[in-house]
């Protein structure tokens, strides 16, 4: 025991000094002089002069208040799989750079992924301290945020929350005292108006804390918050530009036209040229289109999967599929051209950017489809009023008419009249000559002789290739429309739909309207590929946890918790009146297709009419409403809704009214009336 | 409905003795009876008796009752009348001036005692001592993944159950959820039939939708049945009509009541006849507008000029509260017909007459255009829109 106290208790410089001594003691004097010896023996108290060992004292040394951020690339992050092979090293290099690594991991540990490593080695030219540096500072620069010292004018910002992407950090917004203030940035709405719509207790969940505290709006927070919320906004956009910056643009098409023009064959062939479609499985479609005597719609069965759409040969709800162009990653939307399915087609229409009319080009089926009752007035009406401007017009099945040009100009001359009366411009509008079934002009430039000898313009998918892609309202407050519930796999349920305004980061929360329960979204994906992010104008599925399955239904919008969708039952809006059988009159009940909502309605007051091109007033309360006119109208639903003025959100400020089965009329939200 | 006795004065006032036979009468007593007339009907009251040691028992009695209506209430769904007033006869259970509530019951007599019996009541009272006029129907509007489940009695529609399912879109790969969503949702309406159908009673059931959901189900139900061994079912297959509908919202039930078919099969309903008016109005008001009319005031001018030729009046104007109100409409009824017009007045229950409603509630089809009414009010005009 004693020995062992003398163990715990003995100076371990004494020892140090002993084996001086000792070492002393056995050496001759001569031979090592001190100054030498001191050049062997460690001292800690000397400065460090080993090579060897310095870095790390500079890792020590580092000032504190360094305060360059020196993260240019955080877009890179979360490419885990980025491979320092794909950068193109010589061996020497990639020898210098796993060294580099290695000791770099033998001080920072394995906390940081690779790709951040190789960036900051390669710019410095696999110099290991000052890349060293780098890593430490940007490290600690995204970490001020989170121990962001508690000042009395600083607010845990909870919108900035999601760029730090933090998923732990996100689920607390509602109970900070950020939200009452944020009432003040939602721009364009009366404050009074929002608030009581947003409070209004339509059920008891209505009555949860988040609503209700929005009323306790505070006039100096809201000015504080003013410029946090454009640092979020900035945030939003950045954040965009660094995920979507190098990837191709995403557009969505949708494809319309009369029932039998042949889009799903158009689409289907066009999948298969592009290679997307592997052999075995289009062999195995010939072989069972054969079975049924349905050779022709091979292709079609690319998009029509169900086994009710095949047998009828008909699309009965819209079929997506990808592929991509030069410059774009294109998603198309195959909408049913039959007249029954138009809601259908309303919803895939509501999803699109830009939109390809097919038209049938044999004698007689052009002609049924466009002058008498058909689908290709509608639905380029619906589509225009959808907001859709830029339109490609495949004149399809050419070939059945030995590709007559007379037969295409004829076909462009009458549809250019009407798309121009529909509101398109001329320019927006490009008609392409083509077969589907055959997969002329699809792909590749034009073979067929009869073709060439007239037409030497684009192939469809150069005129796709061409479309503009709209720019995407990222950061605005955070809208997405459900138009499919269904079960995923593993824990909560999935809901699909477009983002139409704003991002969503995995771990948000995000209320559900117009039930206004608040769900947090576990999962994000896109095409089936799960992303941390979505951004405005994609098409995404998201896993919701928080919220019953029952409780939500197609039509539903998905919104920012603070900065909230208006829910009204009462709008009003300006409407244009198509071509109808019988008068709208007050009190005329009516269908209103609202992005992927169907919901009955009820045109309760007649407000004016307007002159069509001037907008100007004519007349007050109309005692009803004829034949393309402009109106303004008040539009009551049976249902509590979530609409926006059209001003506000363009996509959720459009309406159409549908009554038997026909489109009477197209209308922009114009006012929220509160009731 | 059974009329028992009817006494009536030359002035007008006097009482009626009713019996009413099925739920329908009891909309056409809600449509009779009004706020201040004096109801009997036997009915069952809770009292309290002290007896003289001074302890009180409580019994239930039944007694008849004489009140004076104050409020009226109607329950669609149970088809059940509530009236609520103020006792005016002596009774040896009840004082005088109290309140008591009165639930008209079926096959039980009641008498209704009115100041004033005006034509319309009068009307109302024969149309429902009608016996030739009950035909039901049972309509299923449906779309995928809403229906509705409805009855369509003489003078109204009924709705006895709606189902609203989300049904999960196809998908790649996802196939099967569609199909089970839907499956769920076709076992769900059937249940719906079989609930609220009586098939002894209805003529036919219509099973209208867009597209093919109404052959596809129709199919998983005659599937369902033969699997089950559902004999109801199999045995009135005969009396299921497929049609054609927009949509499975309920007033799509107004394109199904004009379907051919369905005409030939309901015409004697007055829901069929009450759509077919209103569509001719709405083309009337497409084609000639100078000849078709709605709003109180325009119908009173065109009234004055004698120019009507069909006027449609919804009901719900007649029950309403204000009498000096209800005799204006009543004037307004007997002057057309006066005049040799034809009056329809339409149940606010079936579509057509919610139409109706929405539509201020009264609106004419005129002889002759009459384009001074559409030009010179148009401020006048704005005065009945306000409210």
């Amino acid at each position: 025991m004693a020995r062992h106290r003398d163990i715990r208790n003995r100076s371990y410089s004494e020892d140090y000094d002993d084996d001086d001594v000792y070492g002393y003691s056995v050496e001759e004097d001569s031979c090592l002089s001190p100054s030498d010896a001191s050049q062997w023996i460690y001292d800690r108290n000397r400065s460090q002069q080993v090579d060897l060992l310095q870095s790390h004292n500079d890792i020590q040394e580092e000032p504190e208040e360094d305060s360059i951020a020196d993260t240019s690339l955080p877009g890179h992050e979360r490419r885990e799989s980025m491979d320092f092979r794909s950068l193109n090293l010589d061996e020497e290099d990639e020898a210098k750079l796993m060294s580099c690594l290695d000791e770099l991991r033998n001080v920072i540990g394995d906390t940081i992924s690779d790709n951040i490593l190789i960036q900051a080695v390669m710019k410095h030219k696999f110099d290991f301290t000052k890349s060293l540096d780098e890593i430490l500072n940007r490290n600690r620069d995204s970490e001020i945020p989170k121990i962001e010292p508690v000042k009395p004018v600083i607010i845990v910002d909870p919108s900035k929350a999601p760029v730090i992407l933090t998923v732990d950090k996100a689920p607390k917004v509602i109970a900070t005292n950020a939200e009452p203030k944020a009432v003040g940035i939602v721009k364009g709405f009366k404050v009074g108006q929002d608030g009581s719509s947003g409070s209004r207790p339509q059920t008891p969940r209505d009555q949860s804390p988040c609503p209700e505290r929005m009323l306790k709006t505070d006039q100096s927070d809201e000015i504080r918050v003013t410029p946090k919320a454009k640092e979020n906004r900035l945030d939003a956009n950045t954040q965009y530009a660094n995920e979507r910056g190098s990837e191709k643009d995403h557009l969505y098409i949708v494809v319309i036209g009369h029932v039998d023009a042949g889009k799903s064959t158009l689409m289907g062939r066009l999948l298969c040229e592009l290679g997307e479609v592997s052999q075995r499985t289009l062999h195995k479609y010939e072989q069972e289109s054969k079975k049924i005597g349905k050779q022709s719609f091979m292709y079609a069965w690319v998009l029509d999967e169900t086994g009710e759409e095949r047998v009828r040969g008909i699309t009965m709800d819209v079929g997506r599929a990808q592929f991509e162009t030069k410059t774009k990653r294109v998603t198309i939307l195959d909408a049913p051209g039959h007249a029954d399915f138009i809601p259908n087609m309303i919803t895939g229409a509501g999803q699109a950017d830009v939109a390809l009319l097919v038209v049938d080009a044999t004698r007689g089926e052009f002609e049924s489809g466009f002058d008498f009752g058909g689908q290709t007035r509608e639905h380029a009406l619906l589509v225009r009023s959808l907001g859709v401007s830029q339109l490609a017009v495949a004149v399809n099945k050419l070939d059945t008419t030995n590709w007559s040009q007379e037969r295409f100009n004829e076909i462009t001359k009458k549809l250019k009249a009407f798309l121009k009366q529909a509101g398109f411009k001329d320019s927006d509008v490009t008609y392409v000559p083509c077969s589907g079934l055959t997969g002329e002009n699809l792909v590749k430039p034009p073979a067929e002789a009869g073709l060439i000898k007239w037409y030497n313009g684009p192939s469809l998918l150069d005129v796709v290739d061409k479309f503009n892609v709209p720019e995407r309202p990222v950061s605005k407050p955070l809208r997405m429309s459900v138009n499919d519930v269904y079960k995923g796999t593993g824990s909560g349920f999935c809901v699909a739909g477009r983002i139409e305004n704003g991002l969503i980061n995995k771990g948000d929360k995000v209320l559900v309207c117009p039930t206004k329960e608040v769900a947090e979204v576990r999962n994000i994906s896109i095409n089936e590929m799960t992303t941390n992010v979505a951004f405005a104008g994609d098409q995404v599925s998201v896993t919701l946890t928080g919220v019953d399955m029952q409780n939500v239904s197609v039509g539903y919008v998905l919104s920012d918790p603070i900065q909230q969708v208006p829910v009204a039952t009462r709008f009003e809006a300006r409407i244009v009146v198509f071509n109808i059988k019988v008068p709208i009159t007050k009190g005329f009940p009516v269908l209103i297709h609202h992005q992927s909502l169907v919901e009955s309605a009820n045109i309760v007051k007649l407000k004016s009419l307007l002159n069509k091109s001037t907008g100007e007033l004519v007349k007050k309360k109309p005692r009803c409403l004829g034949n393309n006119c402009v109106a303004v109208v008040e539009i009551e639903v049976c249902r509590p809704i979530c609409v926006e003025r059209y001003k506000d959100v363009k996509e959720l400020g459009r309406v159409m009214l549908r009554v038997a089965g026909a489109t009477i009329a197209a209308g922009l939200i114009t006012n929220i009336v509160s009731t | 409905m059974k009329l028992v006795h009817k006494n009536i004065e030359r002035d007008g006032c006097g009482s009626i003795g009713l019996i009413p036979e099925e739920p329908e009468d009891m909309w056409h007593a809600y449509n009779l009876v009004a706020v201040a007339d004096a109801v009997t009907a036997s009915t069952v009251r809770k009292v309290q008796t002290e007896s003289s040691t001074g302890s009180s028992t409580s019994s239930r009695v039944r007694t008849t009752l004489t009140i004076t209506v104050e409020t009226i209430d109607f329950d669609t769904q149970a088809c059940v009348l509530r009236l609520k007033g103020r006792n005016i006869v002596e009774n040896q259970y009840v004082k005088m001036g109290a309140y008591h509530t009165l639930d008209l019951e079926l096959n039980r007599k009641f008498t209704l005692q009115k100041p004033l019996w005006d034509s319309v009541a009068l009307e109302r009272v024969d149309q429902a001592c009608d016996p030739a006029a009950n035909a039901d129907v049972a309509a299923v509007v449906m779309q995928e993944g809403l229906a509705h489940v409805c009855l369509i009695t003489p003078s109204m529609t009924l709705v006895r159950s709606k189902i609203d399912i989300t049904i999960p879109r196809k998908r790649k790969g996802f196939v099967q959820q569609h199909d089970k969503g839907l499956t769920k949702f076709y076992e769900a309406v059937m249940q719906g039939i079989l609930r609220h159908v009586d098939f002894s009673i209805v003529k036919c059931v219509i099973i209208a939708s867009p597209g093919f959901v109404k052959d596809q189900f129709f199919e998983y139900m005659m599937q369902q049945a033969v699997k089950t061994d559902n004999k109801l079912l199999i045995d009135n297959k005969g009396k299921f009509l497929l049609v054609k509908a927009s949509s499975g919202f309920k007033h799509s039930l107004k394109e199904v009541l004009q379907e051919p078919a369905v005409m030939a099969k309901i015409s004697d309903t007055k829901a069929a006849s009450e759509v077919k008016l209103l569509e001719s109005f709405y083309t009337m008001l497409q084609l000639e507008p100078a000849k078709a009319f709605y709003g109180k005031k325009h119908i009173e001018r065109a009234n004055d000029a004698q120019a009507i030729e069909i006027l449609m009046i919804s009901d719900k104007l007649f029950r309403c509260q204000d009498i000096q109100q209800r005799k204006d409409y009543v004037a307004i009824v007997d002057s057309v017909r006066d005049n040799g017009g034809e009056v329809r007045i339409f149940s606010s229950m079936h579509v057509s007459g919610e139409q109706l409603d929405q539509l201020t509630g009264i609106a004419a089809i005129l002889r002759f255009p009459m384009p001074e009414l559409e030009d010179s009010d148009a401020d006048g005009e704005s005065d009945s829109d306000s409210d």
